[in-house]
């Protein structure tokens, strides 16, 4: 209980007693909000959240994209027969293909045909061409049942005892590439979204700073008064959270709509050769719901970084200010 | 309540400005801080105030040994001391009525237990008018008012006033001196820094004189 509880009224007014005005509240804030740099912080983050929400978003569709492919290639095994002197190739290709069957996780075979394997070539020997006029081989593609393994060196066995000139092809040399290439982009993605962050905090703390310097008599009052740098730092930190998170929510907000709208924009350039390019590279141009709750969750991280920011510089200053 | 004892306070590589002083402000006591400009009557206040830390010597504040203390031990302290400064130190951005009741907001106490209080306060140092004004229309008599029932409003155990009728008139003047009087009877140990003749004339109370950086008491 404080002294002013245990006594009576400091002062007696007597009749002097006043009307007490309905005016007179505690409306102001302690620390005003015109008196730090908003406008110019909430850019800075907005700019910086949308940055980190287009890279990740990016990283997400290049993954997911590389992820589709892997399944894809990793879900075929390709056999090649190429022709040899003395031997009959439909025969070869048809021996290939029931010795594939056999195969425990093959669940479907197709034999090209002659034609269809013409069909491969023709974009590097046009057509008109006859395939018994060139030694090209013929290829046997199986379907994987999806999560089986291959024993590889057991179907390699069986295409040879029935096609000696027979080679697997489990396309893992694609595979790894395909791996590589991903897990470049997702770590050059974290790269940029590090490089955000901390330009961020950067950014933030000079902000604090600045804030802290203008408002400096405030603080000066505030410990005339018996207040803690806890109980400043809050009163500061208030702004800076609320400044942080509308500049997150904003840029994270334009990004999410950015992707929103990408797929139509992507169907605008179809067709094109800039448009299929990208196409073949990032698949559809749709973000899946998970990935526009990882920016939602960005931003809002963003946003307390900022907070984080702000409080640790808040308190570095406070030291300074007595 | 206070013990200084040897303290020198010098700023930076300068002359020692406060040479051995040793002196107590026991609990509920009155007394006027006086001497020449100069002479070390604010950098004694911001000691007591710990604004200032002593250079040499034992300040005890409290039974605090205030060497010791560290920052959230400095504010809980400060709880406790009422400062009036000669530059006012108001917050610009709150009317006069906030500025006064910036202590309980502080401490997070419910407006409506402190409200009739502080409009009670203002009131009695005449501002009951102004309670809305924010600080940059009021006079510089109006500032010290204010300024002064910010410092006395949590009837702090110790009032530390610099020249706290410096910008009043003779009758405003002794009507501050009564409420420092009123706060010293219920309990409030009251040190006030002045010039004014006049004003120590008024009530016959303990004086400490500042000369050429030594303290001389006056019972």
């Amino acid at each position: 209980m404080s002294r002013a509880d245990q006594h009576g009224p400091l002062v007696d007014l007597g009749q002097e007693r006043p009307q007490i005005s309905a005016r007179a509240r505690n409306r102001s804030p302690i620390v005003p909000r015109a008196s730090i740099a908003g406008r110019a912080l909430v850019a800075v983050v907005a700019i910086m959240t949308f940055l980190a929400s287009i890279t990740t978003g990016m990283v997400l569709l290049v993954s997911a994209s590389a992820a589709e492919w892997q399944s894809e290639v990793a879900s075929e095994i390709t056999v090649q027969v190429r022709p040899a002197a003395g031997r009959d190739a439909e025969r070869d290709v048809a021996a290939t293909a029931q010795a594939m069957r056999t195969q425990p996780g093959i669940i479907e075979v197709r034999p090209f045909t002659k034609q269809e394997s013409a069909q491969l070539l023709e974009p590097w020997l046009g057509t008109g061409f006859s395939m018994d006029d060139l030694p090209v081989p013929r290829v046997v593609v199986g379907r994987v049942q999806p999560g089986t393994t291959l024993d590889l060196a057991v179907l390699r066995n069986r295409v040879t005892q029935a096609a000696p000139t027979a080679t697997v092809d489990d396309h893992r040399a694609w595979i790894e590439r395909m791996r590589s290439m991903g897990g470049a982009t997702v770590l050059a993605g974290i790269g940029i979204l590090a490089l955000v962050i901390l330009a961020t905090i950067i950014s933030v703390s000079f902000a604090t700073r600045g804030a802290m310097a203008a408002n400096r008599p405030i603080v000066e009052v505030l410990h005339f008064v018996g207040a803690g740098d806890r109980y400043i730092a809050n009163r500061f930190l208030r702004h800076f959270l609320r400044l942080g998170l509308e500049g997150g929510l904003i840029g994270g907000g334009v990004a999410m709509l950015a992707f929103g709208f990408s797929e139509s924009i992507a169907g605008w350039f179809s067709g094109t050769p800039v448009g299929d390019q990208f196409a073949a590279l990032l698949g559809t141009f749709s973000l899946r719901p998970s990935g526009y709750l990882t920016l939602a969750a960005q931003a809002v991280l963003i946003g307390a970084i900022t907070a984080w920011a702000s409080r640790r510089t808040l308190f570095a200053t406070l030291n300074d200010i007595d | 309540m206070v013990r200084f004892e040897n303290v020198g306070l010098r700023y930076g590589l300068g002359p020692e400005i406060l040479r051995d002083l040793s002196f107590q402000i026991p609990a509920h006591s009155f007394q006027f801080l006086t001497g020449p400009s100069g002479a070390g009557k604010t950098s004694l206040l911001k000691l007591l105030f710990l604004s200032l830390r002593p250079t040499r010597g034992l300040v005890n504040l409290f039974g605090n040994d205030v060497s010791l203390l560290g920052k959230d031990e400095v504010a809980d302290l400060r709880k406790r001391i009422g400062i009036v400064l000669q530059d006012f130190r108001l917050l610009d951005h709150m009317t006069t009525y906030e500025n006064v009741a910036l202590p309980f907001r502080v401490i997070g106490r419910d407006e409506s237990s402190y409200r009739k209080e502080v409009i009670d306060l203002l009131k009695w140092v005449g501002l009951g008018e102004r309670m809305d004004a924010l600080p940059p229309i009021l006079s510089g008599g109006e500032k010290q008012r204010a300024a002064i029932a910010r410092a006395v409003i949590s009837r702090p155990q110790l009032l530390l006033a610099d020249e706290p009728t410096g910008n009043v008139d003779p009758t405003l003047g002794r009507r501050l001196l009564r409420l420092f009087i009123e706060l010293n009877k219920s309990g409030t140990a009251v040190i006030i820094a002045t010039h004014d003749i006049t004003l120590m004339d008024q009530y016959e109370a303990r004086r400490l004189v500042l000369h050429q950086g030594r303290l001389h008491i006056y019972e």
